[in-house]
Order: C-alpha cells, then sequence, then structure tokens
C-alpha cells in the first residue's frame, strides 16, 4: 500500500501532498527532493532510504511520487501512478505544472477517492467524473443525479458503464491502431520485429448493449473445421490484453470477446503478434566514413505496401557525429535537413506512395577531434503512418450488438499503422 | 483562484478575516487558501478553529477541503477536534451515500482517541448500509482503527462484521474487506483474523471476474496464501486465475503470475506444469510493452522465474533485445535476463547483439555488455572461441574502458579453460599502457604471472608495472606480488634480483598488513622450502563457474511468494529493507505509553 503520495515540479517544489498513513512525515519530502530531484545520476525509479520506499515517475515537467514503508506491490505502485497521469489528462487535457496549480482542489478530491488508506479505490476517469466535477467539466448532470446511482455504479460489477445512456442513432467506430517495431542488424537482418496493436472503440449505444467481436484470430477460425479454408488470412496473435469490461473468463473458454462497453470511448484491446509482419518500409543505408573528416550517407527507402495505398508523415532520423560541422544532403523526395541539436538528418517525406522508393544521398563533413573514441553509429529511426493497413494482416471480421430494445446499429471501422520503434543499425 | 505561494506579512491574519467572512465565496476561497499553504509546507494550524467553523456546509467541494485539513491538523490540535466531532457524526447519517463515505472515510484518518470514541457506532452503521460504495469506505476504515487501536476494533465486533463482509455481494466491497482483513492479519499477533480457507477462497474466486482492476489485485495476493490440499484442487485454482494473464494492467498479471507459481509447487502433474509454463511465457513477454518503470519491475520478476523455471521463455531472448533509447535501468535487466537465456543455438544471434551494445555511449552499459560477452564464453564452452574473438575485435577498438573491461573477463576465461586461448597474451600485453584501473590491472597482471613461462619477456613486463609498485592500489600490488614469485618459480634465472627487491619493499615499505604478510609468507616459503612454494603457488586452481543463479533455493521460494513487490525487485528478503515495524516510532510510543 501507498503511504504517502506526492507531486513535485521541476526545481522539486512540492505541488501537491499527501498522507495516507501515519508511518511517515510530511518532512519526508524533502529527503526524496535531495536524494533523486537534485541528484543527476539516479540509476533506478525505485529508490530505498533507510526503511521508507520512493517510486517515481517523470511526466511532463512533473514527478509523480509514491512512498511506502512496507513490501509494496511494486508493479502495483507504477500502475497506480500513471493511472493518476491518466485520469489527470482526462481531466485537464494535460497533467503538468500549470495544471496541476490551477487544479489543485480538484486533484486532492480525486487523490482523496482514487486511494483510501493507501489502497487504489475507482481510478476509472469517467466514473470520477460523475461525482468529482470541475469548473471546466461540471456536468450538470452529476448535480442532478442521485448520487446513490453514482455509487452504485462507481463499486458495481459494471462500474464503467451508466445505465441510462440513450442516443438517437446508434453507432460504433473501431479503429485498429498498430505500432510496428523493427529492429534491423548491420547486414540487414531482422534482430526482432513485432506489432503491438491496440483497438480502440468510440461507442455510442443506447442502454446496456452486450457486444461480441471477431477478429481473424488464427486459434477460434482453426478450430472450426468449416473455416480451414480461409486460414490463409488469419493472424497468429502472441498475446492479447483487454478492458476491464471484456469477460476474460469467455475468451479463456473459447475466444469469444464479450463485453458492455462503457459510453464513448475507450481501448477495448491490445495485442501483440511476430508472426508473418510486413514491414512497411524497406531501408538500405549506406555509410562510409571516408578519412577522419568525411561521412557519406546514401539511404534508399522503398514502401512495401500496395500501390493504392499512402503513408502519411514519413520521417527518417539518420544520425550523424558530434563532430559534425555540416552537411549536404539532396533527396529525391521531401525535404532533407541538418538539425545539428538532434546529431542528425531529418528526412520527411509528406506522402509516400506504395511501391515507391526514394533516396538520399548525404555528406558530412567533420571537424577535428582530439580524443580517439570510435563513433557510436546510433540506429537511424523511423516515423511514419499508413492508413487503411494493417501490418500484422489482422481484420475486423464482425462487432454484433444486442440490446433488450433490438435497435440497429451502425459499426466503422478504420485500421492504421504506424511507426512504434522502428530502427535501423548501420 | 491564483495560488499565492510568496508569503506576504500578516497572510495568515487576512485568511483568518476572510475565513470569518459572511460570504460563502469567500470563505471557500480563504479555505483553499489554507490548503495551497499547507502544500508548500506553510504551518497554517492555528487557524484550526476558524476553518473546522466552516465545516458544516451543504458544499461538498468545501466539505472536502475542511476536511483534508483536518487530517492534517488533528494531531496538533487533538483538543479542538471535538468541535469537529458533532458535524461528522451528523453526516454519516446523510441522506447521500457519498457524503455519509466521505465522513466515515475521514473521521478513520483523524488519529485522535477523542475521535475514535465517537466512530464506533457510525462505523457499524456504515459496515451494515445499504449502500455498498459506503460499505466498501467502512470495510477500509476497520482497518485503520485496528492500526490505532486493536482491542477497540475486537471488541465491538467490526472483525466478525469483517470477515462477513468477504461474502458480500457486491465485488469491490468483497475486494476491500480482503484488503482490509489481510493488513489486519499481518499485524495481528494470534495471527487468525483472516486464514484462507477453502470457503473463503471461493468466495474470493467468485468475486475475481467482477472487481475493479486493483480488487483483482487484492484477491490475487490474498489468494496467493491459500495451500490446497492435493493438485487437483491446486490445478483447478490454476484454471480460475488463469485468465487473468490476459489483463491490461500489468501489476494484475503479475500478481497472478505470483499465485500461480506458488501453486506449480503443489501440482504433480507434469502435462499441466508444461501447459501452464507455455501459457504464462506470452503475457510476461507483453509486459515489456508497458510503462518503462513497469517493464523494470517485471524484468526482475522475470529473472527470479527463470532461476527457478530455466525452460520459460527458451525460444524468446530477442524480446529481452535493447532499444537504443530504454532506460538504463531496463537495459541493465535486459541484458541480465539475456544472459541467463543464452544456449549454444542462439549465442551467435547473441553475440553480434553484446558487440553492438559494446559501442553505445553509456560507459556503465558498455561495460556491462562486455562483461556479458565473457559470461557468455564461460557458460558456454562450445562458443568461448568465438566470444574471444569478439573479445579481440573489441580490444582492436582501443576504447580505453572496452579494452580494459574485455581484460578483466578475459583473466576468467583463462581461468574457465587454462591453456587453451594463450595465442592470445601478446595482443593483450600491446595494451598494456592504457590501463588505469586496479581490476583490469591486476587481471593482467595475473596472467602475465600465471603464463609466465610462456611470456618470453615476462620479466621486462612485470618490471615495468613495478616501477610504480608503491603507488598502486592495494590489490594490484597482491597481484604483482604474487605474479613475481610466479615468475621467479617458473624462470629462476631471470628474476631472482626482481622478487628479491619485490619482497624487501614489501615487507619494508608498505604498511598495509595484507600486502607485507603476504610478502613474509612467501619470503618464507621461498628461503625454507623452495619445492613446497612451488606446490604451493603454482598448484591446480579449481575452474571457475558462473553464477546466473544469484539466489539460493531457500531465499527462493520466499522471494516467489513476494513475486511483484518490492522485494522481487531487490531479491531480497522483505526483512532486508523494511527496517524492524517493532521499532517504528509508533510503536515506541506505544511501548512507552504501555510501561
Amino acid at each position: 500500500m501507498i503511504s504517502a503520495f506526492f507531486i513535485y515540479n521541476q526545481k522539486g517544489e512540492v505541488l501537491i501532498s499527501r498522507l495516507y498513513r501515519q508511518d511517515l512525515k510530511r518532512s519526508i519530502a524533502d529527503i526524496f527532493r535531495i536524494q533523486v530531484i537534485s541528484n543527476t545520476d539516479v540509476r533506478s525509479p525505485i529508490i530505498t532510504l533507510g526503511s521508507t520506499s520512493f517510486f517515481h515517475v517523470r511526466h511532463e515537467n512533473l514527478y509523480i511520487v509514491a512512498l511506502t514503508k512496507w513490501n509494496a506491490n511494486a508493479a502495483l505502485i507504477f500502475e497506480f501512478c500513471y493511472r493518476v497521469i491518466n485520469v489527470g489528462r482526462s481531466y485537464f487535457g494535460k497533467l503538468d505544472e500549470d495544471a496541476v496549480k490551477a487544479n489543485f482542489v480538484v486533484i486532492y478530491e480525486l487523490l482523496d477517492e482514487v486511494l483510501d488508506f493507501g489502497y487504489p479505490q475507482n481510478s476509472d476517469p469517467d466514473t470520477l467524473k460523475m461525482y468529482i466535477t470541475t469548473e471546466s467539466v461540471k456536468s450538470e448532470r452529476a448535480i442532478m443525479e442521485d448520487s446513490a446511482r453514482i455509487t452504485i455504479q462507481a463499486t458495481g460489477a459494471t462500474s464503467w458503464r451508466r445505465s441510462d445512456v440513450k442516443y438517437r442513432k446508434n453507432e460504433a467506430f473501431i479503429d485498429v491502431i498498430e505500432s510496428v517495431n523493427l529492429l534491423l542488424s548491420v547486414q540487414g537482418n531482422v534482430l526482432r520485429a513485432d506489432v503491438a496493436g491496440q483497438i480502440m472503440m468510440r461507442a455510442y449505444l443506447s442502454g446496456t448493449p452486450e457486444c461480441k467481436f471477431g477478429l481473424n484470430d488464427k486459434v477460434l477460425l482453426e478450430k472450426d473445421p468449416s473455416n480451414r479454408k480461409r486460414s490463409s488470412n488469419t493472424v497468429e496473435i502472441d498475446d492479447c490484453q483487454f478492458h476491464q469490461c471484456v469477460k476474460l473468463g469467455k475468451f479463456d473458454s473459447d475466444r469469444t470477446i464479450s463485453f458492455i462497453p462503457p459510453d464513448g470511448e475507450f481501448e477495448l484491446m491490445r495485442y501483440r503478434t511476430s508472426d508473418n509482419i510486413n514491414l512497411p518500409f524497406k531501408v538500405h543505408p549506406v555509410v562510409t566514413e571516408i578519412g577522419k573528416s568525411k561521412i557519406e550517407y546514401r539511404v534508399l527507402v522503398k514502401a512495401n505496401f500496395s500501390s493504392k495505398l499512402n503513408a502519411n508523415n514519413v520521417v527518417l532520423n539518420i544520425p550523424t557525429p558530434l563532430n559534425t560541422a555540416g552537411v549536404t544532403c539532396s533527396a529525391s523526395a521531401g525535404k532533407a535537413k541538418y538539425v545539428p541539436g538532434e546529431n542528425s538528418i531529418v528526412w520527411k517525406i509528406p506522402r509516400f506512395q506504395g511501391q515507391s522508393e526514394y533516396m538520399l544521398t548525404a555528406e558530412a563533413n567533420l571537424t577535428a577531434m582530439t580524443h580517439k573514441k570510435a563513433w557510436s553509429r546510433p540506429p537511424i529511426s523511423m516515423d511514419f503512418q499508413v492508413l487503411m493497413f494493417t501490418s500484422s494482416g489482422l481484420l475486423v471480421r464482425f462487432l454484433k450488438v444486442f440490446e433488450k430494445s433490438n435497435y440497429q446499429s451502425v459499426k466503422w471501422v478504420r485500421y492504421m499503422t504506424k511507426a512504434g520503434n522502428y530502427q535501423i543499425r548501420f | 483562484m491564483i495560488i499565492n505561494t510568496y508569503n506576504k506579512t500578516g497572510e495568515n491574519a487576512e485568511l483568518l478575516a476572510d475565513l470569518n467572512s459572511e460570504y460563502r465565496d469567500r470563505r471557500k476561497d480563504a479555505v483553499k487558501r489554507v490548503i495551497a499553504n499547507m502544500t508548500v509546507g506553510k504551518d497554517v494550524s492555528s487557524l484550526f478553529p476558524h476553518v473546522v467553523k466552516n465545516m458544516q456546509t451543504e458544499d461538498l467541494e468545501m466539505k472536502k477541503l475542511v476536511y483534508l485539513y483536518l487530517m492534517n491538523y488533528a494531531k496538533s490540535n487533538p483538543d479542538l477536534v471535538i468541535l469537529a466531532v458533532n458535524t461528522f457524526v451528523k453526516d454519516t447519517d446523510h441522506v447521500n451515500p457519498l457524503i455519509r463515505a466521505l465522513a466515515i472515510r475521514t473521521m478513520g484518518c483523524i488519529r485522535v482517541d477523542k475521535i475514535l470514541d465517537h466512530l464506533c457506532e457510525p462505523l457499524r452503521k456504515c459496515l451494515e448500509d445499504d449502500d455498498p460504495y459506503v460499505r466498501k469506505t467502512a470495510a477500509i476504515c476497520v482497518a485503520k482503527l485496528w492500526d490505532l487501536d486493536q482491542e477497540r476494533a475486537l471488541e465491538n465486533g467490526f472483525v466478525t462484521i469483517l470477515q462477513g463482509l468477504v461474502s458480500d455481494s457486491n465485488p469491490m466491497v468483497v475486494a476491500n474487506a480482503v484488503t482490509a482483513l489481510a493488513e489486519m492479519q499481518e499485524s495481528s499477533e494470534t495471527k487468525d483474523i483472516f486464514v484462507v480457507n477453502v470457503a473463503i477462497m471461493n468466495k474470493m474466486l467468485a468475486a475475481l471476474n467482477e472487481c475493479t482492476e486493483w480488487g483483482q489485485i487484492a484477491i490475487l495476493t490474498s489468494l496467493a496464501e491459500y495451500r490446497p490440499l492435493d493438485s487437483k484442487e491446486a490445478e483447478s485454482i490454476c484454471e480460475r486465475v488463469m485468465p487473468r494473464l490476459q489483463h491490461a494492467n500489468g501489476s494484475v498479471v503479475l500478481s497472478a503470475i505470483k499465485v500461480l507459481m506458488i501453486l506449480l509447487r503443489y501440482i504433480n502433474n507434469d502435462e499441466f506444469v508444461k501447459g501452464l509454463i507455455r501459457k504464462m511465457s506470452p503475457p510476461l513477454v507483453t509486459l515489456l510493452s508497458s510503462a518503462p518503470e513497469v517493464q523494470y519491475v517485471s524484468l526482475r520478476n522475470i529473472n527470479l522465474i527463470l532461476q527457478k523455471r530455466p525452460d520459460i521463455l527458451q525460444n524468446d531472448v530477442r524480446v529481452f533485445f535493447c532499444k537504443y533509447n530504454d532506460p538504463p535501468y531496463v537495459k541493465r535487466e535486459k541484458l541480465e535476463i539475456i544472459i541467463k537465456l543464452c544456449n549454444d543455438k542462439n549465442i551467435e544471434q547473441i553475440l553480434s547483439e553484446l558487440k553492438e551494445y559494446a559501442s553505445e555511449v553509456d560507459v556503465d552499459f558498455v561495460r556491462k555488455a562486455v562483461r556479458a560477452i565473457g559470461r557468455c564464453a564461460i557458460k558456454i564452452d562450445e562458443a568461448s572461441e568465438r566470444c574471444v574473438n569478439v573479445l579481440l575485435d573489441l580490444i582492436n577498438t582501443k576504447v580505453n574502458y572496452v579494452v580494459q573491461e574485455a581484460i578483466i573477463v578475459i583473466k576468467d576465461i583463462f581461468r574457465k579453460y587454462p591453456k587453451r586461448y594463450e595465442a592470445i597474451i601478446p595482443t593483450l600485453c600491446q595494451n598494456l599502457d592504457s590501463l588505469d584501473e586496479p581490476e583490469a590491472k591486476g587481471s593482467l597482471i595475473w596472467i602475465i604471472g600465471e603464463y609466465a613461462e610462456r611470456i618470453d619477456n615476462a620479466d621486462e613486463l612485470i618490471e615495468n608495472f613495478l616501477e610504480t609498485f608503491l603507488e598502486e592500489n592495494s590489490r594490484v600490488q597482491l597481484q604483482l606480488l604474487t605474479a613475481t614469485v610466479k615468475l621467479f618459480l617458473k624462470k629462476p634465472s631471470q628474476s631472482e634480483e626482481i622478487v628479491h627487491r619485490v619482497l624487501q619493499t614489501a615487507t619494508e615499505e608498505i604498511d598495509n598488513p595484507d600486502t607485507r604478510d603476504r610478502a613474509f609468507v612467501y619470503w618464507r616459503l621461498l628461503s625454507t622450502n623452495p619445492q613446497a612454494a612451488k606446490a604451493v603457488v603454482l598448484s591446480e586452481k579449481p575452474p571457475i563457474s558462473v553464477e546466473t543463479n544469484t539466489v539460493s533455493p531457500a531465499l527462493m521460494d520466499e522471494l516467489i511468494n513476494n513475486i511483484s513487490t518490492l522485494a522481487s525487485v531487490y531479491h531480497k528478503p522483505p526483512t532486508a529493507f523494511m527496517g524492524n515495524k517493532a521499532y517504528s516510532a509508533d510503536a515506541v510510543k506505544k511501548a512507552a505509553a504501555a510501561e
């Protein structure tokens, strides 16, 4: 359990302090400032001094800090810190020093609610917003609504949904967002390639709808012999996690995803696959060091997806040595520019059609250096977004909505693949 | 509203006036300013009666602010707290359940005897409240009361009521009752407050599916205390816990892993065990895509689990490869796991990865990577040659700290595979001048001494080091001493003069007793019985092995019981870092009062 919770700014000033246990005093806040904030060499997010352990997470210009005197659940404390950040973002748009200072009263109210005696309670922003309001999100509902109903919802089996939701038009939007992680070795071998996927849902559905959701999940489809033929289009999911609304027991027994969704936007599921990944971009860098004063770059990028599709906001970050004096570069598409502050050439291609390829040639001039340490050659990293494409090949097969009143609902599905950690060594 | 963090003179006086203002807005604003001052650590306890006056209000926000103030300053104004008691008691009867809960929650946080006297009746009512939100808050309040006064909690029957709440119809009430009982059990003397038996376990499993993520953790934590009667029962609990591995919250996953790891001890069905281990791998890998801090905790736990169950994650070494921008603490832990997972099939891949790390910027990480290469060589016989070649490549980079680290691990490789890689000694000796760290220097000196007969200019090399003998670190001095004696025993003709000089210097000019005494021992050995000296100094050394398992079996079981907690992060038993609770400030005070 958590004995105390603090929020500091970058200078180490306490913005929020809340003690949950009597086993420590407020002056403990100074110890964290001295030992962590003003220490330049902090090598762990957990520090134990005496018998007090400090857990910290950095967010924007803040330190979110939880303290305990116990052998507490460390994973829980960090997850909780991130949940606080999440709640803060949901309430104030952004959780930074200004937001904390401007809303400290609400933050105290929230901290009183999400932790009791150091044990996390309900930390779901949608539920909290029903009864803890700020000037900016003053919901009339909260004042009018019978508070007894709030309490039932805050503690109930479907604590994430009110029962009286009504929409004229019942709609559900599904976004499949995949982040491709790639690590390519100097020789051009794939060291690791995997996809971290996220299925976001925006549900605007009346009443208490029961949803069933289907993917081209290999394990599920191969169980059914009639689907055998199509099994070439299936995806093997290594692992997945679900929003708390999904009935995990059901998924475990027959791999169906059924749930009663929260109202509005939420992350329905996260998944991970590492099998048969379609890498949207191939990068071939040739980097030659010519003597001690010059480096030549030739970087070829090829889009590996259908020519009907387009990638947007493609950015390549090509590192240059620290002692670079200047770079001349020319690209066959987009704009390339040397950014001294980042020690890299930044090549931006706003629109990249499928199957096309572009080339960057650059020459970096180096100044003489006295020490002889070789350049560490950090990897080239890449950023992009490709719409209507999934690297894993994942598809949404269906979303069925069942509700007492039997209304019709409209469903929309979008796909997007973006770069996660897309790194190419050279 | 503007927070004024710069105290003007007389701000308290101004606040005092505003707190007593006839306008509600102004009073509320004043209370907010009081709280702001409290946050930055200024003492506003003198305003106590004036703040408390504002407690009786229908404005929920205002009420919460006053409560917050009370929790902070009640202890310093115990006599004045009585002013607040009436409002508290009235609030626990309020029609609004949120206010009832708020009142009982706050009362429990005010650790003043006067409040305690008035707490018991409202608490009893709240525990039996119709509203689950009030009940779940009251459940935690019992733990607060217990923390202050165990006897009072027992006398009033709260413990029994709480035990009853484990069967409540609302999952969150169950979770909080379990949380409170578990904490009370830990601090109770009789240890009979909360013993997880079959009935309780079944109730908890039923609530597990429906409660919030945090409630699930509470239940899983208590479930870990249950000892199944037989293998069958353990299997069926596993089946019901397994779906939790799919939860989006990493701490729920780790808590489920803990329960499964504990239950594994009771299962004798090999098929089932295999299946379970297989099912546990993907969620563990997925934990690596969470926030870096959660990753860190997960990696420390994976490290433990791997020591207990080396068959897990065997094909997943790639996911532990470091990303360039991972924080250093994550990289360090990933490296440890890579070494643990290293085998003759994936060594090629791992070596090229480690070589990559050795060219990074973070000096500490680079050193660890170089050392890891050596550890792989010692772990996998077939791969040792490839590892040595990689190390030689690294030595050729001439990067000072890489060279030194490489020499240190090469010494270990020599100890593991004596006489196999002598050919590289000349390359090592070329880097003599760049060594400035005692450990690296000592390592190279050890190698020279050990292989003196194969190195033509061994005496020159030793001589070279001896020039600065007196200024060296004691570790280097000891190595030099031994190496010189070895040299003398192997090539007496060349080095008689050197050994004489070294022993003389060491015995006469060095104050460090270790070095001096070792010199005396050698001197006496050499002068009385050179044959015995040979037997002692040149004796066969036992080959070393890598200690990839850093945790002893006894400690291991305790740590598995503590998966996901701080103990599992430190790989130490809780008592090692928690200090002794019996000597905490409160306990000492209580003990003094009892006398």
